[in-house]
């Protein structure tokens, strides 16, 4: 409803536009009005009437119309100059001019109704189909692990069965990473939720990138076993003024997206720098890259590839969109020339060397 | 020594049964409170040596009950908080926390946390030296050593590492840390102290990046261990 009026010419320049369009018209035909008479300055002011039916809300339309009708007879049905019609023939064309312009403007409305009506039904039922796309995709990641942690507590607990120790370990373990797979999903779902609120606000302070960088690569250290991750720190790199809360999370599901969906033996690699004023963090990959028609659309929120091999929530890279966005920054996603794909974040952040302060 | 008391204020139950548990079988002996004013309550009859207050109590909030006890009970008091709160745990430290765990925290956590603030509480650190694996901090020669050889610290990184040290274990926030070295009114400089921490680490820790003695607690301050 909102962007359908925002999109729209404010009424009050609706008004105006339609009176300097008649008045321009009305003077024009007035210089032309011996190559082509009075009636044909009807079918032109008729004709302007319509266009601007196509534009404009109900109102100005017919307040258009009505004072076209009135500058047509003031001016040129004879006698000029006032209101008075001579002929039978003209009362006739005033009149029906009136009403083709009326019905002109009613039904330019009712159709631009019509079509507003559809548009929102359609994008009511996206809204609808999001949520299924929801609820089928939490509903997995989330019942999973606590199947998992029901499943092995039941295991423990059955006195009749001889489980060994091992297998009881092994179910210990399972439930351990139930515990922290649901955990991450409410994380993201907690984070989502105070985007979609906009109740997020940043609180920059001055942290050292290398170490927030090196932090997260270390708290993903079990779910890294089976890839290769490189860090190479640059040693001259300033302090930034940054919400490190929200960059952890950037970088945290950043790290993870890649994790998941790369195959085994993948080398990641995160990249931070200092460029202009900005704090720009890479992190690119040499796994199989992105489909390139879905480049555009995996930061969606609940977004998942066309042939997923791996579950998820959709949720992970349209928080590090809206994270990046709260801190005024940018997203840009790219396949690489020589295979994977490049996350660049950029975020505009103060920069101090570190050098102005040694003693 | 008799076992030391700790008094758990935290209105859900199932969190109060498997703190009892989990501090029971490391022989601290566990009393329960369900609400704010039953911890206040019993904390008067019987101060315990310790107490863990959840901070999001239904009939007074954590604060409120820190507060109170802050002004008689001069014990450690550890917070425990739901996750992505940074400013009320930064609150809670200013009003007298001795520490806080954010949920869901390990076990393993609660109890190095738990023994450091006991320490810290019944040891008033009279020590002449501190050693914290690899370092040795002399605070009446005021040298550090590292693997037995002598670094050289200029006197705001050995003011800091020595802050630190006698607070082993136990979370500073940067506000504490830069009114105990730059004074009052240096509060919100907290660019010094990324330095200072960052030359300091270069120093004294193995990969600076990946410290193990200076660690951030992320939006709160650091810990020395």
């Amino acid at each position: 409803m909102k962007s359908y009026h925002t999109k729209r010419i404010a009424l009050k320049n609706q008004y105006l536009i339609g009176t300097l369009v008649i008045t321009f018209i009305a003077l024009s035909a007035h210089f032309l009005l011996d190559y082509t008479g009075y009636r044909v300055v009807a079918l032109i002011l008729l004709l302007a009437v319509s266009i601007l039916a196509m534009l404009f809300d109900i109102l100005p339309v017919l307040f258009t119309a009505l004072s076209s009708a009135l500058i047509w007879n003031f001016f040129f049905i004879p006698p000029v100059f006032n209101f008075h019609v001579g002929t039978p023939e003209d009362v006739l064309m005033f009149l029906m001019y009136f009403v083709v312009a009326l019905i002109n403007a009613v039904l330019t409305f009712k159709i631009r109704e019509i079509e507003k009506k559809t548009s929102d039904e359609e994008s009511k039922e996206k809204t609808i189909m999001l949520y299924n796309t929801l609820l089928n995709t939490l509903s997995h990641e989330l019942r999973t692990p606590i199947s998992a942690i029901i499943g092995s507590i039941d295991a423990i607990k059955d006195k009749e069965s001889k489980i060994s120790d091992t297998n009881k370990n092994e179910l210990y373990a399972e439930i351990e990473i139930a515990a922290f797979r649901l955990n991450r999903q409410v994380e993201n779902l907690l984070s989502m939720g105070k985007l979609e609120a906009g109740i997020l606000k940043p609180n920059p302070d001055w942290n050292d990138m290398n170490e927030v960088i090196f932090s997260t690569i270390k708290n993903n250290k079990e779910e890294a076993a089976n890839h290769t991750v490189i860090f190479e720190p640059d040693e001259n790199l300033p302090v930034f003024k940054i919400d490190r809360g929200m960059v952890e999370q950037i970088l945290q599901n950043l790290l993870r997206n890649a994790l998941k969906h790369t195959p085994r033996n993948t080398i990641i690699k995160i990249g931070v720098e200092n460029e202009g004023e900005d704090c720009l963090i890479t992190v690119s990959d040499n796994g199989p890259g992105f489909p390139d028609k879905e480049v555009n659309l995996v930061f969606d929120k609940f977004f998942r590839l066309a042939n997923p091999r791996t579950g998820g929530t959709g949720l992970g890279l349209s928080i590090v969109k809206g994270f990046t966005e709260a801190l005024g920054g940018k997203v840009h996603l790219e396949n690489l020339d020589k295979g994977g794909a490049k996350f660049t974040i950029r975020i505009p952040a103060e920069a101090a060397s570190t050098d102005n302060y040694k003693q | 020594m008799s076992k030391a008391e700790i008094l758990i204020i935290d209105d859900e139950p199932q969190i109060r049964k498997l703190l009892q548990i989990s501090l029971e079988s490391n022989d601290y002996k566990v009393v329960q409170a369900s609400s704010g004013k039953e911890g206040l309550m019993l904390s008067a009859n019987h101060p315990p040596d310790l107490i863990l207050l959840d901070i999001g109590l239904p009939d007074k909030s954590g604060h409120a009950v820190l507060k109170e006890l802050r002004e008689w009970f001069n014990r450690p008091v550890i917070i425990l908080s739901v996750q992505d709160n940074e400013t009320d745990i930064v609150s809670s430290l200013d009003n007298g926390a001795t520490d806080y765990l954010t949920k869901p925290f390990r076990t393993g956590e609660l109890l190095a946390r738990i023994r450091s603030a006991i320490r810290i509480s019944q040891n008033v650190r009279n020590d002449i030296i501190v050693h914290c694996n690899d370092l040795e901090i002399d605070f009446v020669s005021r040298t550090v050593k590292r693997n037995d050889e002598v670094i050289k610290l200029t006197s705001t990184e050995y003011n800091l590492l020595s802050l630190f040290a006698k607070n082993e274990g136990r979370v500073l926030t940067h506000q504490f840390i830069l009114r105990e070295i730059w004074g009052v009114g240096h509060q919100t400089e907290t660019q010094y102290l990324r330095v200072f921490v960052a030359t300091l680490r270069k120093k004294i820790e193995d990969n600076p990046n990946n410290p193990v003695h200076i660690i951030t607690q992320s939006g709160v301050g650091y810990r020395f261990q």
